[in-house]
């Protein structure tokens, strides 16, 4: 027990922060991802197929290729990509991005693919009824979507955007790979200098259970607000 | 881009995808039985055994599979006992601790997958069975076995792909799968994209292999 101590004996503080560290990665990376997928949704309902074909090479990708080396693609290729879209603006000094920023965009476009999945199916499973009464009421486009398909949709979205929300909460371990202090690189430091490994992976474990077993709860509070009426 | 290095990489990739491949298929054997094990163990009456079961999938989906890798390759070794055992001789490879990791984190998603295909098979498939004299045990074996992996087909596809995916964590304990040489040749040459273009091609033709191995065997046992 003494090894979670709080302050310098013990490993306890360090450990807290990385929490924190992980849920500020995780609530980054699925905010990039319901961008991405308010931008690839759309493209995937639409009537073009060459539209179609954009927004289905996104999450086919995604969801064939191992996270891990997409993470590996940003964590070597992400300053590389930003010095070069800078040099032609005439900037041609190194630059360097931080491990926060890759982290949650790697993190963020592969849980962009699975929630665009689970809003094309939401969206698609509307009846249709609905749209027409939404056009034939007068309201605009927009009011149609904000008032009427939306609400409907993040009622039968909310159950597997939780999935979605698990799934980066978990992905966000992989980061440790590029040296960001989450859970998972705190566990691998303080196992390494205290030669208990067990111990602070166990620990790890528990730390994640905990986040998976809090964010349950307060996403089943979000399903009865949204099924309010049902 | 520098399409040399993606030629002269793809024949080293691609034997690093035999190992992903061999990584693959071995946990996903054990972790067939693993999954059908506490699958029948969840529908047990006996709420101990139950909740047994029910905390292993628990614990198990809740966590990353990088966290379940590192207790079993970095933990289990610190325990003196284990050291003196033929256990060793297992815990020792990184290669055997990956698997064991992947076995049970596939058999943990596989047995919510048997136990929801088993929970959907109509009562009265039984009780026709029942009725026409067929023993509990070959009703399970030869009925509800059968049409629960039918029922499961569909989710247990995703699963095998997940697991694919899963398996470059393996690179993280050393051993020299798609993603592990796929990094070597990415952190020696510092040409991420091309890498990422053979490797990432490789992982989606195998994705693609499953998806439609499944779409065949659902086809083909579907009840139409």
């Amino acid at each position: 027990m003494e090894l979670l101590a709080f302050g310098d004996t013990g490993w306890g503080d360090e450990l807290f922060r990385a929490t924190l560290m992980t849920i500020a990665v995780s609530i980054t990376a699925i905010i990039i991802g319901f961008s991405f997928a308010a931008i690839f949704t759309p493209l995937k309902l639409s009537k073009l197929k060459s539209l179609n074909l954009i927004a289905n090479t996104y999450t086919t990708i995604i969801r064939g290729v191992p996270e891990l080396l997409v993470i590996y693609l940003f964590f070597f290729g992400g300053s590389g990509a930003i010095m070069f879209v800078a040099s032609m603006f005439g900037y041609n000094e190194y630059i360097e991005i931080n491990a926060f920023v890759t982290g949650s965009f790697a993190i963020g476009i592969i849980s962009g693919a699975y929630s665009t999945e689970v809003f094309r199916g939401a969206i698609q499973s509307i009846d249709k009824g609905q749209f027409e009464a939404a056009k034939v009421l007068g309201f605009s486009k927009f009011k149609q979507f904000y008032k009427i398909i939306l609400p409907q949709m993040l009622r039968l979205a909310i159950p597997n955007l939780s999935n979605v929300w698990q799934i980066t909460l978990k992905d966000t371990s992989l980061i440790s790979v590029t040296g960001l202090v989450e859970i998972m690189r705190q566990s691998y430091i303080a196992a390494g200098s205290t030669r208990d490994p067990l111990f602070f992976y166990s620990f790890a474990a528990v730390l994640y259970l905990l986040l998976t077993f809090l964010s349950m709860k307060l996403i089943n509070k979000l399903e009865v607000k949204y099924s309010r009426g049902y | 881009m520098d399409f040399e290095l993606m030629i002269n990489s793809f024949p080293k990739l691609l034997n690093a995808a035999v190992i992903t491949l061999k990584l693959l298929s071995v946990s996903l054997i054990v972790g067939l039985f693993i999954g059908l094990l506490f699958a029948i163990l969840r529908l047990n009456k006996n709420i101990f055994i139950n909740r047994f079961a029910y905390g292993y999938s628990y614990v198990f989906r809740g966590t990353p599979l990088l966290v379940q890798i590192f207790i079993i390759y970095f933990g289990l070794g610190q325990i003196e006992y284990l050291r003196s055992t033929f256990l060793w001789v297992i815990l020792k490879e990184p290669y055997w601790c990956a698997i064991i990791a992947f076995a049970l984190n596939t058999g943990a998603y596989t047995s919510e997958i048997l136990r929801s295909a088993f929970q959907t098979i109509k009562p009265g498939i039984i009780e026709a069975g029942q009725s026409l004299g067929i023993s509990s045990k070959i009703i399970f074996y030869k009925i509800q076995i059968p049409i629960a992996i039918r029922q499961s087909l569909p989710a247990y596809g995703n699963e095998i792909i997940l697991m694919m995916k899963g398996t470059s964590l393996a690179s993280t304990v050393t051993i020299m799968d798609l993603t592990g040489v796929a990094k070597y040749i990415i952190s020696t040459t510092f040409k991420p994209i091309e890498v990422f273009i053979v490797a990432g091609g490789i992982y989606l033709f195998m994705t693609f292999i499953i998806h439609n191995v499944i779409k065949f065997l659902e086809k083909k046992y579907s009840f139409n």
